[in-house]
């Protein structure tokens, strides 16, 4: 497999290399590790951080910025940071107010997020977290107890981010950040394996013929394998289990996502944003923004994978309030 | 160098031994249920961890640990290096006041306690606290209730380690990442089990050459090898 890198053990530090050096108003690496933050961290305001393993970029360093993330931690291609990355992550973004931590739940990320926050306290730190879990296809997977944590987060950094920037306490940014937690749902599929730095092949085989549902970030097995489909019918796959999940009342307003794994036209994204909004419609449900883009990756992997969240007045302002990072601009 | 600091250096240096010659053992253990990299992750951040504590000034028990969790912690990577690092690092401070028998169960019982919270496993789920629970339980009777030397407590705790480490053979794991497996992780020994077992019988081998115990533990009395809490846990 072909692949624009040179060592693949260099892969993760030249990245952050190559993103600092584009953004070097914004972002700053913290010597001898893997963390990126902003270049003004400690904001005085309580930091945001979030952080996992790498290959799912813009996620996350691409979401440090005002309104969004003051750091994130990146692991090597799939695997989690240490702890004393995050430990590193979360004292250089503790301004006095507290650090609230994004963590997906992935084994390692939990684990190694808890550690370095019951270190930080041990410093004197404050450090509230929230566990993003939400895809609905599989309860316990390869990489985790309980759901898992995708595209979601996305959402969870920029609302608590918002509120973070609004100059809100600790317990406040946690509580909106829970609140996106407990009103969204993500599906994913693929139709192609991702190729891992490492490995220099794909990492499960899926045939010419063949797709897979319900799969996670990193190409761990989903729901079910199945033949071909057009996009109409996986938007309706993924749309119908997203919303038995979160079983909306009429009327409610949404925000959508149609994510792209990372080698999936824009064109084809757009195909599954017309079928996802004609389905919304059909159910009463009111989209109030459409998002569709490349937000959390799988390296190469050909797929998407739509997220739902539901709004009320409170996300919709501080998901519609300003940002400016790298990926994600809000104005 | 204080004698205590000299045997902690002398015991991470004996660990990380042991862990370089079991290297490929614990990888074969951990290809069959998990990722393949128990082995090579172990052996590399116990390799690093002896390299630190023979750099450091001074250093007394509590430096030592707390040196050597934080190594692990970034070296070893995983589930493993919050598991080990983290529980090492947190259960140092109790040796803050230098190395007693109440302070060795003292440390015994707070890495254990980190392991369990960090990891949410319980006895008989098939992970590193298989050996870890009847390690130190079994260490802790041995020191208050039987009122035993401590390389004596600490012999009888390895052999019901090894007991303990035996036990996630024919048992379903529950935890970690075996218990993608299900049944199928019957019949393979955990690897973490295993690597706690080595660590617990290098620790053993550096308090013998240190005391030169002339007393020959009697594995043979009664010894809570069965864990006395948890088996029927989860």
């Amino acid at each position: 497999m072909k692949k624009l890198i040179n060592d693949p053990d260099d892969v993760v530090d030249e990245m952050l290399d190559g993103m600092v050096a584009a953004h070097p108003d914004r972002l700053r690496r913290l010597s001898d590790t893997q963390v990126v933050v902003r270049t003004d961290a400690p904001l005085d305001e309580v930091g945001v951080v979030s952080g996992g393993g790498s290959g799912h970029e813009p996620t996350h360093a691409g979401y440090i910025g005002d309104g969004m993330l003051d750091g994130a931690a990146a692991g090597d291609v799939f695997s989690s940071p240490t702890a004393d990355e995050f430990e590193a992550l979360v004292d250089a973004c503790d301004g006095g107010e507290g650090v609230l931590a994004v963590v997906k739940n992935y084994e390692g990320d939990v684990m190694n997020f808890e550690t370095a926050i019951e270190l930080a306290e041990m410093e004197g730190a404050e450090v509230a977290t929230v566990v993003v879990n939400d895809d609905v296809a599989v309860e316990d997977s390869l990489y985790t107890s309980g759901r898992r944590g995708v595209c979601g987060t996305i959402l969870v950094h920029k609302a608590a981010g918002a509120k973070a920037a609004e100059g809100a306490d600790l317990a406040d940014v946690q509580r909106v950040g829970q609140k996106v937690v407990d009103n969204v749902g993500t599906m994913g599929m693929a139709l192609t394996s991702c190729v891992t730095p490492e490995k220099g092949e794909p990492t499960f085989d899926l045939g010419d013929e063949e797709i897979e549902l319900g799969i996670g970030i990193h190409g761990e097995p989903g729901t079910e394998r199945t033949g071909t489909m057009s996009a109409d019918e996986v938007t309706d796959e993924l749309t119908e289990s997203v919303l038995a999940d979160l079983d909306l009342d009429e009327d409610q307003e949404v925000l959508t996502i149609v994510n792209g794994m990372g080698g999936t036209p824009q064109m084809e994204l757009f195909v599954v944003n017309r079928r996802l909004q004609e389905l919304l419609d059909e159910r009463g449900l009111d989209t109030w923004d459409a998002w569709v883009g490349d937000y959390m990756t799988s390296l190469d992997m050909a797929g998407c994978s739509i997220t739902v969240c539901a709004v009320d007045d409170e996300l919709k302002e501080l998901l519609a309030a300003p940002a400016d990072t790298p990926a994600l601009t809000v104005r | 160098m204080s004698a205590d600091g000299e045997a902690a250096v002398a015991a991470v240096e004996r660990v990380a031994e042991r862990l370089e010659r079991e290297r490929d053992y614990l990888t074969e253990l951990d290809s069959a249920i998990g990722d393949a990299d128990h082995g090579g992750n172990m052996a590399r951040g116990w390799a690093s961890a002896a390299e630190a504590v023979r750099e450091l000034d001074d250093p007394d028990p509590a430096t030592v640990a707390k040196a050597t969790g934080r190594t692990l912690m970034s070296e070893v990577g995983g589930a493993s290096g919050p598991l080990y690092g983290g529980s090492l690092v947190f259960a140092s401070v109790e040796l803050d006041d230098g190395l007693t028998p109440e302070s060795a169960v003292a440390f015994a019982e707070t890495y254990l306690e980190k392991v369990r919270d960090r990891g949410d496993a319980s006895v008989g789920d098939q992970t590193m606290v298989d050996a870890l629970v009847p390690l130190v339980h079994t260490f802790k009777k041995s020191i208050e209730v039987d009122g035993l030397p401590p390389v004596v407590a600490l012999a009888k705790a390895v052999d019901a380690a090894e007991r303990g480490a035996a036990f996630t053979v024919p048992i379903r794991a529950r935890k970690g990442r075996a218990s993608y497996l299900g049944w199928r992780s019957v019949g393979h020994k955990d690897p973490g089990a295993t690597s706690t077992l080595f660590v617990a019988e290098s620790l053993l081998e550096t308090a013998r050459d240190r005391l030169d115990a002339t007393v020959a533990p009697d594995l043979d009395a009664t010894s809570p090898t069965v864990p006395e809490e948890g088996a029927t846990e989860g």
